[in-house]
């Protein structure tokens, strides 16, 4: 039986973006689901054994023929995806979860992506048309991806790097306390956040200082993807949830984050 | 070729086929059901359930290892009050048997739970997961010391007459003696294997990679050791084996057939694939056609002849 969240997707396109990053464009050869920005697919990238299980990445876009995925080399996983060709053929498992509740219309949405995190909320500021004000940080600057295209379609965009090599010196974190300083016309901000575990418990605390809504997308290791392991617990205020399920979009404040 | 006859019994029950769902693997039959048609399915085993909900243990609960996984999810459930009326409606929509795998923290807790889901519309057998710790007596796990699994098995065997199959821990010196002691208490079937104990740490944080530390090994990597588990378990046990470890492939399960299970159970592989328990079942018939076999049941066991 074919069903629309497993389906299979050739490789039209793997771009190195840096040495260790690139752009994986698929085009679906069976029917597939309409992804929501913050949804997420398995992908299965070997044939035999080892490794085993499917890994999770963010849909970075939607395009007419299919989904474009923006990815970290990171370990094993990563180094096959890397090394595959255009033509080659993957299964995949989604869209996954529950994307980023839309802002309403007299809210200002403020997206905050911390590295890879970007692949998770490009498409929702492509959704916003204009309307998001994007805080990008990374390390370096050679780390800071699609500054081009973002251009095109953010309402403003403020990138940061540690070492200052691009844009302000710093974190996004800091960025976003500048932010909610120094701009009161500013209003109802909402925020969406992806990146690492440490920025997205920073924005968590800044948040709720200010009381704004801050809705987070976290990681977790993952088994199946579908609900049904419970191997993707997180921690919440009213017991464990699911990444893979009730996330990976998540309200901050329901999070208990570690320390 | 005459029909094929794929129908198999444990105990009093009937399978429309030997292909069932491991526990843990596919969660309360529902998070599958867009991917596998679970009407096909010989039974579907639902994620092990204890009286009281389970918190389960902090993340990272899994982690991979070479062609295989690791598991510590700490045995996390909705309780059997909630699966009963939140999970049967649903379940009880298809025409595939529903076994339900659950534990207990106490000879009392195992008997209470067998006792609660027994005369519940909608369950055809229980499968008891003996591979936990007996926090009554000093945390010794249930399944590795044949007394012990004597009474346990013998008290919830009192309390139901519903088809009880008894999950054995492959973490024993002699699951033999394991599976004898479970059949002389009055189990109807045994199944094997569970997750063998084992641990992954990270070189660069010299950390254990799961929070639990330990964790549950299954997937391919763990085949070899189940299948000669099967062969054992099938020389000193009279009651069907339902096989499991590893399978990935309709080769897979028969290769358990052969060692003397009736019947199978697919776990991680539904990880890999979603729809692995149905294209399991093909191979298992494409392997009979081109056999020429007419009954899985002549399968069973084939392996010990000579
Ligand atoms: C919902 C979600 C969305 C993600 N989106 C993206 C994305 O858009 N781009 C991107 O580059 N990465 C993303 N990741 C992280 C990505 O899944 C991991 O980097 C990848 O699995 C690493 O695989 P590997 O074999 O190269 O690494 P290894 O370290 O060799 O992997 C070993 C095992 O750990 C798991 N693992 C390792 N790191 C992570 C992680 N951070 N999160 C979950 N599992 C992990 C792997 O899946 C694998 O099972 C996402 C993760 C999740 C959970
Ligand atoms: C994530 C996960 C959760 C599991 N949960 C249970 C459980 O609740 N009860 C149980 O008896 N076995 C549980 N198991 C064990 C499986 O049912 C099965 O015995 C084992 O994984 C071997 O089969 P496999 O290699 O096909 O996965 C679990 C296994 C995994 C991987
Ligand atoms: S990955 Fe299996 S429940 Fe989330």
């Amino acid at each position: 039986m074919s069903s629309s969240r497993y389906f299979r997707a050739e490789i039209r396109e793997n771009r190195p973006l840096n040495g260790n990053h690139n752009l994986l464009t698929l085009a679906n050869l069976d029917p597939m689901r309409e992804p929501q920005p913050g949804q997420f697919y398995m992908l299965q990238v070997s044939k035999g054994s080892d490794p085993l299980l499917k890994r999770a990445f963010s849909l970075f876009r939607r395009t007419p023929e299919g989904i474009q995925i923006l990815y970290r080399i990171k370990g094993k996983g990563t180094s096959i995806l890397r090394d595959m060709k255009e033509g080659a053929a993957l299964d995949l498992l989604g869209p996954l979860g529950n994307g980023y509740p839309m802002p309403s219309d007299d809210q200002s949405p403020l997206v905050i992506a911390g590295g890879i995190g970007i692949a998770s909320v490009f498409s929702l500021v492509e959704k916003l048309s204009k309307k998001a004000f994007v805080f990008y940080g990374a390390r370096l600057e050679e780390e800071l991806f699609m500054t081009d295209e973002l251009g095109k379609i953010y309402k403003e965009l403020v990138v940061c790097t540690d070492d200052g090599s691009c844009g302000v010196r710093g974190t996004v974190v800091d960025v976003l306390h500048d932010f909610v300083k120094n701009r009161d016309g500013i209003q109802r901000p909402v925020i969406y956040a992806c990146g690492p575990h440490v920025m997205l418990a920073a924005i968590a605390k800044a948040a709720e200082a200010y009381s704004i809504k801050a809705y987070a997308s976290l990681e977790e290791h993952m088994a199946c993807g579908v609900g049904a392991c419970l191997g993707c617990a997180v921690k919440t205020t009213s017991g464990y949830k699911r990444v893979c399920k009730e996330g990976p979009v998540f309200d901050s404040q329901e999070i208990v984050w570690q320390p | 070729m005459a029909a094929m006859k794929l129908e198999v019994h444990i105990g009093k029950l009937k399978l429309k086929n030997p292909v069932m769902t491991a526990s843990g693997t596919f969660g309360y039959g529902e998070e599958y059901s867009e991917f596998v048609d679970l009407n096909r399915l010989g039974a579907v085993v639902v994620k092990g359930l204890s009286l009281e909900p389970k918190q389960g243990n902090p993340p990272p609960r899994v982690v991979e290892t070479a062609s295989g996984m690791l598991n510590a999810i700490g045995l996390q459930n909705i309780g059997i009050e909630r699966f009963i009326s939140e999970k049967m409606p649903f379940l009880r929509r298809y025409d595939t048997a529903v076994i339900v795998n659950f534990f207990g923290d106490s000879v009392d807790e195992y008997a209470a739970a067998a006792e609660r889901l027994s005369g519940v519309d909608g369950i055809h057998g229980l499968e008891m997961n003996i591979s936990c710790p007996n926090k009554q007596e000093g945390w010794c796990i249930f399944g590795t010391d044949p007394k012990v699994t004597a009474r346990v098995v013998g008290e919830v065997r009192k309390r139901t007459s519903l088809p009880l199959i008894v999950k054995l821990s492959p973490n024993v010196t002699d699951i033999s003696l394991m599976a004898r002691a479970a059949e002389d208490a009055g189990a109807d079937a045994v199944s094997l294997i569970n997750t063998l104990t084992g641990m992954a740490i990270d070189i660069r944080t010299k950390k254990p990679r799961l929070a639990n530390r330990t964790g549950g090994l299954s997937g391919p990597a763990v085949k070899p050791v189940a299948i000669r588990m099967v062969y054992e378990v099938f020389r000193a046990v009279k009651v069907p084996i339902i096989g499991m470890g590893g399978i990935m492939s309709g080769d897979d399960a028969v290769e358990f057939l052969l060692a003397g299970a009736s019947a199978v159970a697919v776990g991680t592989a539904n990880f890999v694939d979603p729809g692995a328990t149905t294209a399991i079942l093909d191979g298992i018939i494409d392997y009979m056609e081109k056999e020429g076999t007419g009954e899985i049941g002549s399968l069973t066991g084939t392996a010990h002849a000579g």
